[in-house]
């Protein structure tokens, strides 16, 4: 005899995969166009049997400017994390375990100018890059993503220093652990965990980043963002290698959030849902 | 204080002056030169005439169509789209808070459209579900013996809210679904007990029980939605005509494509404002949230 | 009539089996404790009593009428939980008349059961409080008057007692008890302190890895305990066991011989022991005197003095760690060299599968 939670959970199953397909399918189709020839690809009606082939990953590797824009996206989010992280750590650390009345304000000071709407400041933004020669640099994005992500960083590191255990720290000190043993021995292994969250979330909001990146950059520091949206024209030749292309950029992406789900809640959310 | 913390006072203003310094400068310059630039005649094609011009930008801003018609397209599209992730989110977050089989790898499939880079689901959907020719969504409708729609020449709102309800919706999906998880278990056991069914229970416990973390998310998505910027370039460039101009694509052109900075910062100076009203919002939440948590 | 019967009851999680084979009969109007050691199953059983998880095999009757399958608020339950479970955005009184409103109450008819269970509980003032402002005595309270108003058949406790302090503890145990004297229901109480189990039940069901030890009031559980687990479970501080040799078996006495070489008479009527058969001497450190006739010779290691009583800690030569309970305030110091008496009529035996030898066995 079946019980009634058996066919309960036989439904939910039913009704949550249905979701999750429909909204899956979308990238799961560009991915299966990656496979196809251009032929195949603009098919009409569209082709589920079909010969795959590996030529258009193949061809997007040996293309130059798409070699230069994955570098790119990897130097752009990768500098801009770093930068972030060398301002954001020290402050999170300060307000995390040395409080003043000041702290609680200073933090939520840093939220507000996440509130800002980049296309207000679009103008000076562009017109100060373009008198400094900043325009299509890396230089440029990396100075700006790390400004747009440090008050989260600066959050997330502050709820994570904050989650570390008091007497573990406390112990160390009556252990006789001066400040840098303290720092290396203890806190450092602690709170790698939430650090390296930290900057998976922030290369992931760099990577994805899609205001400046179109907006600043013409051909040399393009990243992968700027290099698709070049290609917004409808020519069906190309939608092959346009999936294969996309599907190299968003396959680390996807990784990333999927293993930083948690992360990723209590940072957009600056703490606010657990 | 034991003597233990004091002798581990450390001077924190350098640790945290850095991180203020520059956030501040990010603020503060570029915020005064829009101001400053909305006051002013200016023109990249002919940076010859330039002049103080006084509110006539902001009045022409004002008088212009172009502008209420991207503030209601703003309106529209921010509501829209709020509505969807929000209601959506919330069902599929009691949904997926239950056990059901393949519930990890489901959940990774779910919320996979968040990380996808915007200008690619944007192509995405523009070519190869939308697009009225070769698209899977025509051929779709036409097999079921309806005429294909042309969606983003004919629907384009509609296809824009499509598309970035499309990647949000698991933003909101997670977040709840957090604030799901931590609901007290034995909570909702007592509830059973004293005869709460599943719509009982979700009117009662879960609704309340997501109270502050819808706000959050609405909030959060308000402040993204106000700036969606991308999708639109990359699928309808504002059009056709109009129909799916935001106030951010509206600066843009301005700006980049006319080259009319001082109107441009003048929309740009009203769009931070909206961004403030709901800013003031979500900063008072999280204040509250701090002194909880 | 609120009678409560478990026949062959089983629950497995995925591969375990966490009860195995309950049977237990618990009649109108009494005071059951489940008590016993973490992951015995107590809380389990009770949750299957409760209708909050599905059971294996077996059957569950209440007033005589099988519910395996009934939904948890239709079997005539309520429940107070141990982190009591109150509805953090409700007042005290919706709370308590949560129930009521679910099942369609007209809100007169709420008002006046949540009014009088309030009255109970002396809860009145507190109606349009919310939990977080309440202390957590008076949050228990509420729990407990949430399940009042429902006037259920069986009240049903998942150690309600274990977040309080220790002094709240012993005043809402005594404030269970009365209630239980003035509702007149019957209650299953679930605890792993058998303080509470001794002073509030009417009979006692002592679990171990999903299966009962032994069911009895309390005090038969304290003089007739059938293992050993029971006996060291039941009455605190524990029970001491010696290893000792039965030297003689005859007419309603038992003779052993005790580890440094001492006999002692036991009055124990016993068909199936044998001369020079290794048994365990059981004796309750209250049943253990210091005298200058005692059988057993040792040394006092730690004296804890609580002014009411004092608890010895005796090494004996052997090596053995006897504890002792002595009225008042000994005037024993550690060190000292003492002989220990030990009275024969309150002592047990157990054989070496750890079951009690009893009277005719």
């Amino acid at each position: 005899m079946i019980k009634r939670s058996f066919y309960k959970k036989l439904i939910l199953t039913l009704v949550a995969w249905i979701a999750a397909t429909v909204m899956f399918f979308p990238v799961f189709w560009m991915m299966v166009a990656s496979f196809k020839t251009e032929i195949d690809a603009v098919a009409t009606p569209p082709m589920i049997v079909f010969n795959p082939t590996l030529e258009n990953y193949a061809t997007v590797q040996q293309r130059a400017n798409y070699i230069n824009a994955a570098i790119n996206s990897v130097a752009i989010s990768v500098g801009a994390t770093l930068l972030a992280l060398a301002l954001a750590i020290p402050a999170a650390y300060a307000m995390a375990f040395f409080p003043t009345r000041r702290t609680r304000s200073t933090l939520l000071w840093m939220l507000s100018t996440k509130m800002l709407p980049p296309v207000g400041v679009l103008v000076p933004i562009y017109l100060l890059f373009r008198d400094i020669d900043l325009i299509d640099t890396k230089t440029g994005l990396i100075i700006i993503y790390a400004l747009m992500n440090l008050p989260i960083m600066v959050w997330l590191l502050y709820t994570f220093f904050k989650e570390v255990p008091k007497d573990i720290l406390e112990a160390g000190r009556i252990d006789g652990a001066s400040r840098r043993q303290e720092l290396f021995y203890l806190l450092a292994p602690l709170s790698l965990p939430g650090i390296a969250s930290t900057a998976l979330l922030s290369i992931i909001l760099c990577w994805n980043e899609a205001f400046w990146s179109l907006n600043l950059t013409t051909s040399d520091a393009a990243p992968l963002t700027a290099f698709i949206s070049s290609f917004s024209a409808p020519e069906g030749l190309f939608w092959a290698k346009l999936s294969a292309a996309s599907t190299l950029a968003i396959a680390p992406i996807l990784l990333f959030g999927w293993m930083s789900q948690r992360q990723l809640v209590r940072g957009l959310t600056f703490g606010a849902v657990k | 204080m034991t003597a233990l913390t004091k002798t581990r006072r450390v001077n924190t203003l350098p640790l945290i002056t850095p991180s203020v310094l520059v956030l501040l400068l990010w603020m503060v310059v570029p915020l005064a030169m829009t101001l400053w630039f909305s006051f002013q005649r200016y023109n990249l094609l002919n940076p010859q005439i330039k002049g103080f011009a006084g509110l006539e930008n902001y009045k022409s801003l004002l008088a212009d169509s172009a502008l209420w018609t991207a503030m209601l397209n703003t309106l529209v599209l921010v509501a829209s789209v709020l509505g969807v992730t929000v209601v959506l989110g919330t069902m599929l977050a009691v949904l997926f808070n239950q056990e059901f089989f393949g519930r990890g790898v489901a959940r990774l499939l779910i919320i996979a459209p968040f990380f996808v880079m915007p200008t690619v689901s944007a192509l995405v959907w523009k070519n190869m579900l939308l697009h009225p020719v070769n698209g899977l969504v025509a051929f779709l409708t036409r097999s079921l013996g309806f005429e294909a729609v042309d969606w983003l020449g004919n629907w384009p709102m509609t296809s824009i809210v499509m598309i970035v309800s499309w990647q949000w919706l698991p933003f909101a999906l997670l977040i709840l679904l957090t604030a799901i998880q931590s609901l007290d278990h034995e909570q909702m056991e007592a509830a059973r007990m004293d005869g709460a069914g599943p719509i009982a229970m979700f009117r009662f416990i879960i609704l309340p029980h997501l109270k502050r973390a819808i706000s959050v998310v609405v909030m959060i998505e308000t402040i993204f939605f106000l700036s969606v910027f991308a999708e639109i370039l990359v699928t309808t460039s504002g059009g056709p005509g109009l129909a799916t101009t935001n106030l951010a694509f509206l600066i843009y052109i301005r700006a980049l494509l006319q080259y009319d900075v001082g109107a441009a910062s003048a929309g740009g100076v009203i769009a931070i404002v909206l961004a403030n009203i709901v800013a003031f919002f979500l900063v008072r939440t999280i204040a509250r949230s701090l002194e909880e948590g | 009539m609120a009678s409560v019967k478990l026949r062959d009851i089983r629950k497995t999680f995925g591969q375990t089996e966490v009860l195995r084979g309950i049977d237990l009969e618990i009649e109108d109007r009494e005071f059951v404790v489940f008590v016993g050691p973490s992951g015995c199953g107590k809380s389990t059983l009770l949750r299957l009593i409760a209708g909050l998880e599905e059971i294996t095999a077996g059957d569950l009757l209440i007033d005589d009428v099988r519910v395996n399958d009934t939904p948890p608020d239709r079997r005539g339950l309520a429940m107070v939980f141990q982190s009591y479970a109150l509805y953090p955005h409700m007042t005290v009184a919706d709370n308590m008349g949560f129930s009521l409103r679910l099942a369609g109450a007209k809100k007169d008819e709420r008002d006046r059961k949540v009014r009088e269970a309030a009255r109970v509980l002396q809860l009145e003032p507190l109606l349009d409080r919310k939990p977080r402002e309440l202390s957590g005595g008076q949050r228990q309270r509420v729990a407990i008057g949430r399940a009042i108003v429902r006037n259920p058949k069986v009240f049903l406790f998942d150690e309600p007692l274990s977040n309080l302090d220790a002094g709240l503890r012993v005043q809402m145990r005594i404030e269970i008890a009365r209630l239980h004297e003035s509702l007149d229901v019957t209650m299953i109480y679930v605890t792993h302190d058998q303080v509470e189990a001794m002073t509030l039940a009417d009979r006692i069901v002592v679990l171990r890895d999903g299966a009962i030890e032994q069911t009895g009031t309390p005090l038969d559980l304290y003089n007739h305990p059938r293992n050993i687990f029971v006996a060291e479970f039941i009455g605190s501080p524990r029970m001491n066991l010696l290893p000792v040799r039965v030297k003689t078996v005859s007419e309603g006495e038992v003779t052993v011989t005790l580890p440094d070489g001492g006999a002692l008479a036991l009055p124990i009527r016993s068909n199936s022991l044998k001369a020079d058969e290794e048994v365990l001497l059981g004796i309750r450190p209250e049943h253990l005197r210091l005298s200058e006739r005692g059988q057993l010779a040792g040394q006092v290691m730690v004296v804890e003095r609580l002014g009411s009583e004092t608890h010895l800690y005796i090494q004996t030569q052997r090596g053995e760690m006897l504890t002792l309970k002595a009225e008042g305030q000994s005037a024993a110091r550690t060190h000292d060299r003492v002989r220990v008496e030990v009275k024969s009529e309150y002592s047990h035996l157990f054989d070496q599968a750890g079951g009690a030898i009893v009277n005719g066995l």
